[in-house]
This record gives C-alpha cells, sequence and structure tokens, in this order.
C-alpha cells in the first residue's frame, strides 16, 4: 500500500457512487427507532423503481438529531426527513422523480444545525462506516500516510502540540505534553490505549464517533503509535456498545486487510496491530490505572500514581492513554498542520468539542461547537430552549461535574471557566433541568451512582460516598437540620481530598455545586427541631436501584 | 505479555459441549491470565450467568487462583452469578432518563410484576434490571427488552410490552 494505492481506492469510491444518494442514520439512537427497517426499505424502493443506476441508498452514521430519528438525507439535494417509518420511507424515493413525500420534512438550516461546527463530526452521516473505501474516499488515511512517509515521530509530536489539543476525555491534560512523554520514556515495548469506556451517565459522544466513523479513530491511535514508538493498541470499549464493538472490529479488520494497520504500515518498518477490549460494566474503569488493570485481565480498581501509565502503564511498559474524541482529533492535524486547528476555539481550549444535549430540551442529540461558545447558545440557541418551561439548570461533566444555574448561562464551555464556576467539561455530557428538577434529588442520584460504583479500594470514597447518600436522603425526607447540612458539607471536603482516585475525589462535586447555587432547596428542605426529635422521624426514602445489567 | 502458555484444561466431567466451546475461547487467548475477562464474556455467553463451577473451570484453565476469577466475575456488574429470568426487562436509570422519569418506569414494573430493580419474578419468567446509560439518551427514557431497545417509554407503553411475560401480578 502507497499512495498511488490509496488514491486509487478513493477514486475508484468516488467514481461508483451514483448521483444521488439517499442516506440513513443506522447509529444507535435511530436503531432503535427501526431505522434499519426503514434503510431496507429505502433499498428496495430504489430498486422497484428502477433508480439503481442513479441512486443509491446507504447507511451511515450519526446525523446528530437522535430524538428525531430514524433520519434521513437526500444527497445532494440536500433534503432531510426526520421519524421516517417503513410506510413513509417509499415517498423519499418517490420524491426524487417528482413525487409527494411523505415523510415529515426537517429544515437542515435550522439553526441546530447551522451553528454548529464539523472537525471530529465532519464524515459522521455522510460516510458508510461499515467500509474502509467511504472514509478513504473522504480523504482517510492520508493523515497516517503522511505521518509515516514524511514526517519523523518526533515532528509528529511537534505537530500534536502545535495545535494545543487537549484531552477531550474531560480532564484536558495537552496532548502533545502526553505523547512527548511517552516518547521519550525508555521500555522495550509501548502500547496506545484508546478510552472508550465511556460510563458517564447521559454521554454518547465516544459512542457515536465509534459507530459512525470508526476509522478515524483508528487513524489516530496509528498516529500515535508512530509518534510514540508502540507497536500495540488497545481499544478499551464499553460492553454496553455492541454496535460500536461491531463496527470497530469490522473496522481493523479491513484496516488490516489494506496494509493500513497491522505490519509494515505503508511500506515502512512501522507496526501496529489494534485489538478491542471489552469492559464488562464498571464505571471506574475509565480512570486510567483501573482502566489498565481491566485490560489485564483484573479487577478495575485503580492504583495510586505516580508512576503515570506514561512511565509505567501496561505490563509495567510506557503507555498512551487517550480518549476517543481526542485520537479523533488527530488525523487531521497531521494531515493539514496543527495552524488551522489551533485557529478554532480559544487560545487556551483550542478546537472543537462534541456535546450530547439531552434531558429537557427541544433539541436532543450531538452537539459540536468551537469551545469557548456561551452555554446558552448551547441549550437555547442551538438546542432549542426547555420546551414547555424555562431552564433551571444545566448539568455538564456527568457525576463528576457540576450543575451550572440558569443565571450563568453565559459562561464561555472550556476547561477553565467551567472549573471557576465549580463544574467541569468531563467528556462532554450536558442534561438540562427545567423547573421539575429538584436540585436536591438531582445530588442525591449522582451521590448514588458513585456510591454504586466505587471500586471499594479506598475508604473515603467507600464509606464516604455511603454516608454522604444517606445525609443527602435525610435531607429530602426532612430529617435532617442545620447540624447535618454541616456534616454534609464537611464530608463533601474530605472525601474530595482524600480519595484515591478520580471518582472519589470528583463524586462530591454535584453536591457541592448544587450546595453553592441551590443551597436555598437545601434549607427549604431542613427539619426545624432538635437532633433528638429529627431522629425519631422516620426515614422513608430507602436506598435506590441496585442490581446492574449489561 | 507473558509467554504464552501450551496448557491445556482437563475436559470437563459434565461432557456438557459448551465447555468444549469454551475451551475453544481460551485457547483462542493462548490461556493466558489477563484474557480472564475476555473469557468470562465468553462463557457467560455460552452459559447465561457464572455458575461456580463454571468459574472453577476457568480458574483451571487460565491457571489463576479461583479468589482471582471469583474476585474478577463479582466486581464487574456485567457478570452474573444467578440465572437470570427468561425474559429481561432493563430499564435505564442514566441522568437523561432520570430526568425524564426512569423511576416511574420501575415503579410502574413493580406494581405490575411484584420485582424490583435485580429482581426475578417467583416463576423465572422475567428479570428486572437497571443500566448506568444505555447511550439512548436522544430517547429517553429508554428500556431494553430482551435486547431490544425501546425509547420514549411511558408506564402505560412498558407495561403493554412486558404483560405477556407477567403470569402472577404483583406480590
Amino acid at each position: 500500500m502507497d499512495l498511488a494505492d490509496l488514491r486509487a481506492i478513493a477514486d475508484a469510491e468516488r467514481a461508483a457512487r451514483p448521483p444521488a444518494e439517499i442516506r440513513c442514520c443506522t447509529a444507535a439512537g435511530c436503531a432503535s427507532a427501526d431505522a434499519p427497517a426503514v434503510l431496507a426499505t429505502l433499498k428496495t424502493a430504489v430498486a422497484a423503481a428502477g433508480l439503481g443506476d442513479r441512486v443509491r441508498a446507504v447507511g451511515v452514521g450519526c446525523m446528530r438529531l437522535c430524538s428525531q430519528g430514524p433520519l434521513v438525507a437526500v444527497e445532494p439535494a440536500g433534503a432531510l426527513y426526520q421519524k421516517v417509518t417503513t410506510e413513509s420511507a417509499g415517498s423519499v424515493v418517490a420524491g426524487l422523480t417528482g413525487g409527494a413525500v411523505t415523510a415529515e420534512p426537517l429544515d437542515p438550516r435550522a439553526p441546530f444545525f447551522a451553528r454548529q461546527s464539523s472537525v471530529v463530526l465532519e464524515n459522521s452521516g455522510r460516510i458508510e462506516p461499515e467500509r474502509v473505501e467511504s472514509y478513504v474516499a473522504a480523504d482517510g488515511y492520508l493523515g497516517l500516510y503522511r505521518a509515516v512517509r514524511e514526517m519523523t515521530p518526533a515532528e509528529v509530536v511537534a505537530a500534536v502540540t502545535a495545535s494545543g489539543l487537549r484531552g477531550r476525555g474531560g480532564a484536558g491534560y495537552p496532548t502533545g505534553v502526553k505523547w512527548a512523554t511517552v516518547a521519550k520514556n525508555p521500555g522495550e515495548r509501548k502500547y496506545v490505549v484508546c478510552n472508550a469506556d465511556e460510563g458517564d451517565p447521559g454521554a454518547f459522544m465516544n459512542r457515536s464517533v465509534l459507530e459512525s466513523d470508526p476509522h478515524k479513530v483508528l487513524e489516530g491511535m496509528a498516529v500515535a503509535g508512530y509518534a510514540v514508538g508502540a507497536a500495540q493498541g488497545y481499544v478499551y470499549c464499553r460492553g454496553e456498545y455492541p454496535l460500536a464493538i461491531d463496527r470497530l472490529t469490522t473496522a481493523i479488520k479491513q484496516a488490516t486487510k489494506l496494509g493500513l494497520l497491522g505490519t509494515h504500515v505503508f511500506g515502512t518498518p512501522f507496526d501496529f496491530r489494534i485489538d478491542v477490549r471489552i469492559g464488562a460494566g464498571a464505571f471506574v474503569c475509565g480512570e486510567e490505572t483501573a482502566l489498565m488493570a481491566s485490560i489485564m485481565g483484573g479487577r478495575g480498581t485503580p492504583t495510586p500514581r505516580p508512576p503515570y501509565p506514561a512511565e509505567s502503564g501496561l505490563w509495567g511498559m510506557p503507555t498512551l492513554l487517550n480518549n476517543v474524541e481526542t485520537f479523533a482529533n488527530v488525523p487531521r492535524i497531521v494531515r493539514d498542520g496543527p495552524e488551522w486547528f489551533a485557529a478554532l476555539g480559544t487560545p487556551t481550549s483550542p478546537g472543537t468539542k462534541v456535546f450530547c444535549l439531552t434531558g429537557k430540551v427541544a433539541n436532543t442529540g450531538l452537539v459540536e461547537v468551537p469551545l469557548g461558545t456561551p452555554l446558552r447558545t448551547i441549550v437555547e440557541g442551538i438546542g432549542g430552549g426547555a420546551p414547555g418551561g424555562t431552564i433551571k439548570a444545566v448539568q455538564t461533566g456527568g457525576p463528576s461535574g457540576g450543575c451550572v444555574p440558569a443565571e450563568l448561562l453565559d459562561t464561555p464551555v472550556d476547561y477553565e471557566s467551567l472549573g471557576t464556576i465549580g463544574s467541569i467539561m468531563g467528556s462532554g455530557g450536558m442534561i438540562v433541568m427545567d423547573q421539575t428538577s429538584d436540585m436536591v434529588d438531582v445530588a442525591r442520584y449522582f451521590m448514588e451512582f458513585c456510591m454504586d460504583e466505587s471500586c471499594g479500594k479506598c475508604v473515603p470514597c467507600r464509606a464516604g460516598t455511603v454516608q454522604l447518600h444517606r445525609l443527602l436522603s435525610r435531607v429530602l425526607d426532612g430529617t435532617a437540620g442545620a447540624e447535618e447540612m454541616e456534616r454534609l458539607e464537611a464530608l463533601c471536603h474530605m472525601v474530595k481530598d482524600t480519595s484515591l482516585c478520580g471518582l472519589g475525589q470528583t463524586a462530591p462535586n454535584p453536591t457541592l455545586s448544587t450546595l453553592r447555587y441551590f443551597r436555598r432547596e437545601y434549607e427549604a428542605k431542613l427539619h426545624p427541631g432538635t437532633r433528638a426529635q429529627r431522629l425519631r422521624l422516620p426515614m422513608v426514602s430507602a436506598n435506590g436501584p441496585g442490581g446492574h445489567a449489561p | 505479555m507473558p509467554t504464552p502458555q501450551p496448557a491445556a484444561a482437563p475436559p470437563h466431567p459434565s461432557g456438557d459441549k459448551r465447555f468444549k466451546l469454551l475451551e475453544v475461547a481460551m485457547r483462542k487467548h493462548q490461556f493466558r491470565a489477563d484474557a480472564l475477562i475476555e473469557v468470562l464474556h465468553a462463557a457467560q455467553q455460552l452459559f447465561g450467568y457464572l455458575e461456580l463451577d463454571l468459574l472453577l473451570f476457568v480458574a483451571r484453565g487460565l491457571k489463576l487462583p479461583p479468589s482471582r476469577v471469583y474476585g474478577v466475575a463479582t466486581f464487574y456488574h456485567f457478570f452474573s452469578l444467578k440465572p437470570r429470568g427468561k425474559h429481561t426487562c432493563v430499564v435505564c436509570t442514566g441522568t437523561a432518563c432520570y430526568v425524564k422519569g426512569a423511576d416511574a418506569l420501575l415503579a410502574a414494573l413493580r406494581a405490575e410484576a411484584g420485582v424490583g430493580p435485580g429482581e426475578t419474578t417467583a416463576d423465572g419468567v422475567l428479570s428486572v434490571l437497571t443500566a448506568r446509560c444505555l447511550g439512548a439518551c436522544g430517547v429517553a427514557p429508554a428500556a431494553v427488552l430482551d435486547g431490544t431497545v425501546k425509547g420514549y417509554q411511558t408506564p402505560a407503553t412498558l407495561l403493554a410490552d412486558v404483560k405477556g411475560w407477567v403470569t402472577g401480578g404483583p406480590r
């Protein structure tokens, strides 16, 4: 495989493309709304109408507006249809020859689409995720070619550093610095790991990227492998994402067959193999040391850092760990140079970020915007606000994040600004809450999550989350007084300061941020009596649901 | 990576063919200890749940102490050491589903079938489970009925779907 072969694949793919294309989303959101049947109907209708040589119906990835699925797009006409059913699908095909379309149209110029950017999601909803040729025709693997054939590993690291890309898993650590550290650490073997254990409830951007454009992530990992000197990569994917695992596995097979992965990538001495490891339903495995323990077949419990994975990771070797979205940004940075990327977003947080906008908001789905975009633009401009109500708060960062109150909606979304107001960027979950949400209950919901997911290794997290959950339940029951409130706050800080890993250190964040902005809701629930009186009151709310399933 | 071990597990005395298939899965990973989670995934797929005897078989195959295998199997939510009901109803309790009323779905299931999360009806037909986010937040609240994700659930739509599986009613 060399550049001519790659171009030949792209040219053949483009030449075989008929003038019109009907694209049906087949990612998990639309798939649960019957998209596979809709796609089959579209294909049958195209054949039945004798349009086989001029039109083709293809399954593509996510088109972002998940709540209105299945979505069907007609290109190059630029038409978009929502909630397409097997009954209305035929009319979309009839529409191509002047027939009446009964499927519900959607305006692609609506703010939800028009105000978004496309970097990570550039191919999502446009290419066929299960065919490598489709990705190659969209200039795929050109970045990897440039890296291994035209650049030294040090130049690749320098390009990533110059782009200013920061870790998209939430912490925002500069990617270039991490790559440089792994590159310079000695080790007989090195590893590249892609963290696709997207455990934050309410976040599904990684799933969407893996289902819509898996090759982009593989290409990013291979570039990383070349840059740091690794020959083996792992994608650690959640077991809850069977479709993403399927598509990743298919993509790895196809890329290996073409010589884009495996031995002698693009005919160079660089070898890079990627294996998928499937998680087994533990939130803590999103933490890097726990994730590595899980890849090595053990219990997913974290270990103290240092040593950081960059020094001693998988099997004691230097290991590079990045999030799915971080890797997905890499191919274009290498292909087109770092400057255009650095020009996007803000000086300290360049590039774009994909968010999952869900909850009480009119438009639910994936949103990609440059970093530094005000939260209001995302939830009101793009999201369309809360239907039939007013936005009370926006929760960002999942169980490690906080609630941003409505009065702070003008805060720009970047790593620093969100940190200042007591939340975090996190991996990109954004849940809108309206007046019907009780903020104390929200705090307890997240505490219950952390209590269930605590691995039990360190005491502050194992015991602290249980006590915090109990105190929050007492507030909700009206059996807590000022004294319990004091204890709640003190314990929050204790758990935050003394836990071993990120799970415990951030578990109190939702509670602390609701205490900061919605303290009145807590105080309104307090019992005025003495402690002795309160203790005689029965506690109504039992512990919440247990028993998990994939 | 540790060097591959050419070991082979002794055949299971029961003569159950599924143990053979499990051994094939272990061989695919060269009986490496670090493939434990992959092997447990395979075992659960074959047997439905992880019986103690099955865990011992895996421990012998991968040359691991039973404590390590048991420790890993009980650590992850995905692995079940108890048999599940014939049908499963998983209610997503991720944040988006929670905001949109997942608790009402669970309450309705409890009222109708008499079982809560993690429980199976006495007749062994229906298991009710919860999941922390299926990533189907766009269609919240979501539930998974025997592997099929259903979006926009209400107590009424969910109960209509599980009705056929509930024989006893609330207890």
